[in-house]
């Protein structure tokens, strides 16, 4: 499970996959609304982590 | 800049400012403790903060009033190259939640109070514990002196002048700020954050609608771009993609090694609350987007502006009602308060915690501690604000550059030592010191620019230094270890105090 938490490095950090205009989406090019999607992405891939960990013991 | 005041904008900001002032006030009695008696009250809010209040005072002081005035201002300067903070402030929080609970434990187990104290419990060394302590604290001086920059555009754009008004605001501030300790930021960050929540949610939606919507944002900006030409652009030039990569990556590690975001986290109840922060910080990255996009719609706006930190605040006195800049400019003025308070009560903590104590006066009581921590965090906002008044604020800018490769020097100190005891005191030491060095070095002899040129075969690539310097640091780090190690293999290697 803690490797998803590399996935948003991976994605952000080659930066040669999105650094392009085409596709456009609500007139966004796609080099700014794919690095926004991630935002949303990485809430939920760390909230699958934090999920499946085993109960907090600490105070 | 006109020099006319704007009466409506001035006094909805007087309403906002008034208001927040009263509440640092009234916070030391808020959750209240015995803020005086001890550096736990004082200097982290008694170590009680839940979800809720650890998200509105770590979003308020991580996302500074300098950053809504910078990024939109880089963006509108050169384009996509400008965007890294949305990458850099993505992958900081899969960081934040793996690490980060782990350090909250080792300093709830041991009463740690800053990074410095981490260090020492850990690798049992006064020399290391000392250049971390004070890597904190001079990183974190031209950040605060950064905030009063951001204030400064904004009280300038109501047509204010002179230098009063942001001195005023700066006592206010530093009186606050003694009195209630973390408590008052906290509690302020509550009314900031909202604010610019609405601010910046309003002008998403009406500006790009006042101006044809986002297509035509894009392409006023593209224009733009070509007409200027250079290393600009709505996407990045081959030769500064490398670039963009590692100023996201080195600026993610080095964001919660700075005292204010770790006072943050050791303010936190549990590590619980940090992990729940980490999955819902994130929101406000995509505010930081939606910012970073201020600096297209001035673009698409044809506003004429003298200095690139002037297009926030000169696109809402353009596009908006006075009422509505008023409040604007109140929600990132108030915005400088609360990373600005936060910032001198971490330094304060390390200067109490890692410089007085252990030099000055070994049998400090807690109420003592709590005191030291006071006086200084009025003398460190005197000293920024004072090198505001004095100094070009290049200087500032400059050092705070700086600061994020410093003090992401710290980071082997600070990390490793959670994972793993391999590392020796003196091995970390001789890293910090070559990356600090190799690091200031490389930047001040490319014109204090963060980016260093490495040639492989033909091709010549830009890295961001602070990076470098940190892969040297730990290259360092780990020869200097294996060495100590192989000629003395029994020595004292730590502490071992918990963790």
């Amino acid at each position: 499970m803690w490797l998803l938490l590399l996935l948003p490095f991976i994605g952000l950090l080659w930066v040669p996959f999105y650094n392009m205009m085409e596709p456009a989406l609500f007139g966004f090019p796609f080099f700014y609304w794919y690095q926004l999607a991630w935002v949303p992405i990485t809430s939920v891939l760390i909230f699958l982590v934090y999920r499946s960990l085993p109960p907090d013991e600490a105070p | 800049m006109t020099d006319q005041i704007e009466w409506t904008a001035l006094s909805v900001f007087i309403f906002f400012f008034a208001l927040v002032t009263v509440m640092g006030f009234l916070a030391a009695r808020w959750k209240s403790g015995p803020v005086s008696e001890h550096l736990d009250e004082w200097g982290l809010g008694g170590r009680q903060f839940g979800t809720w209040i650890t998200w509105f005072l770590v979003g308020g002081d991580f996302y500074t009033a300098y950053t809504v005035i910078a990024v939109p201002a880089l963006v509108y300067a050169v384009g996509a190259y400008g965007f890294f903070a949305l990458p850099y402030t993505i992958i900081v929080y899969p960081f934040v939640f793996a690490v980060m609970p782990v350090l909250w434990t080792s300093a709830h187990r041991n009463g740690y109070v800053t990074a410095a104290d981490v260090v020492h419990g850990t690798y049992n060394s006064r020399a290391l514990e000392l250049v971390v302590a004070l890597t904190g604290i001079v990183a974190t001086m031209p950040y605060i002196a950064l905030q009063l920059v951001g204030m400064g555009t904004v009280i300038k754009a109501m047509g204010l002048s002179g230098e009063f008004p942001i001195v005023a605001a700066f006592i206010i501030l530093a009186l606050y700020t003694y009195s209630s300790g973390l408590r008052a930021p906290a509690l302020i960050a509550f009314v900031k954050d909202t604010m610019i929540y609405i601010v910046v949610l309003v002008a998403v939606v009406i500006v790009p609608a006042k101006l044809g919507g986002y297509a035509a944002v894009f392409a006023a900006a593209n224009d733009a771009f070509v007409a200027k030409g250079g290393a600009t652009g709505l996407i990045l030039k081959d030769s500064q993609m490398l670039a963009y990569a590692t100023l996201a990556l080195g600026s993610a590690f080095a964001a919660f090694m700075y005292p204010h975001t770790l006072t943050g986290v050791f303010a936190s109840r549990s590590a619980d609350t940090i992990r729940k922060n980490a999955i819902l910080l994130p929101a406000y990255t995509l505010l930081l987007g939606l910012i970073a996009l201020l600096g297209y719609m001035a673009h698409a706006a044809n506003l004429k502006i003298a200095s690139p930190n002037d297009v926030v605040p000169m696109l809402f006195k353009t596009l908006f009602s006075s009422w509505f800049a008023g409040f604007a400019f109140a929600a990132i003025a108030i915005g400088a308060l609360v990373p600005a308070a936060v910032m001198s009560i971490g330094a304060a903590n390390l200067f109490t915690r890692n410089v007085w104590k252990h030099y000055v006066d070994p049998a400090i009581t807690h109420a003592g501690e709590a005191s030291v921590a006071k006086i200084t965090s009025l003398v460190v906002k005197v000293g920024a604000l004072a090198f505001t008044l004095f100094l070009p604020v290049q200087y500032a800018l400059d050092l705070q550059l700086l600061g994020g490769l410093w003090i992401l020097q710290t980071f082997p100190a600070l990390v490793f030592g959670l994972y793993t005891r391999w590392f020796r005191a003196d091995g970390l030491l001789a890293g910090w010191a070559v990356g600090m060095a190799w690091g200031t070095w490389t930047a001040w002899s490319n014109g204090l620019k963060p980016l260093a040129a490495i040639s492989l075969g033909d091709v010549s690539y830009s890295l961001y230094v602070g990076l470098g310097a940190l892969i040297i640091n730990t290259i360092v780090a780990a020869l200097v270890t294996a060495v100590m190690a192989w000629i003395s293999p029994s020595a004292d290697r730590s502490a071992v105090a918990g963790s």
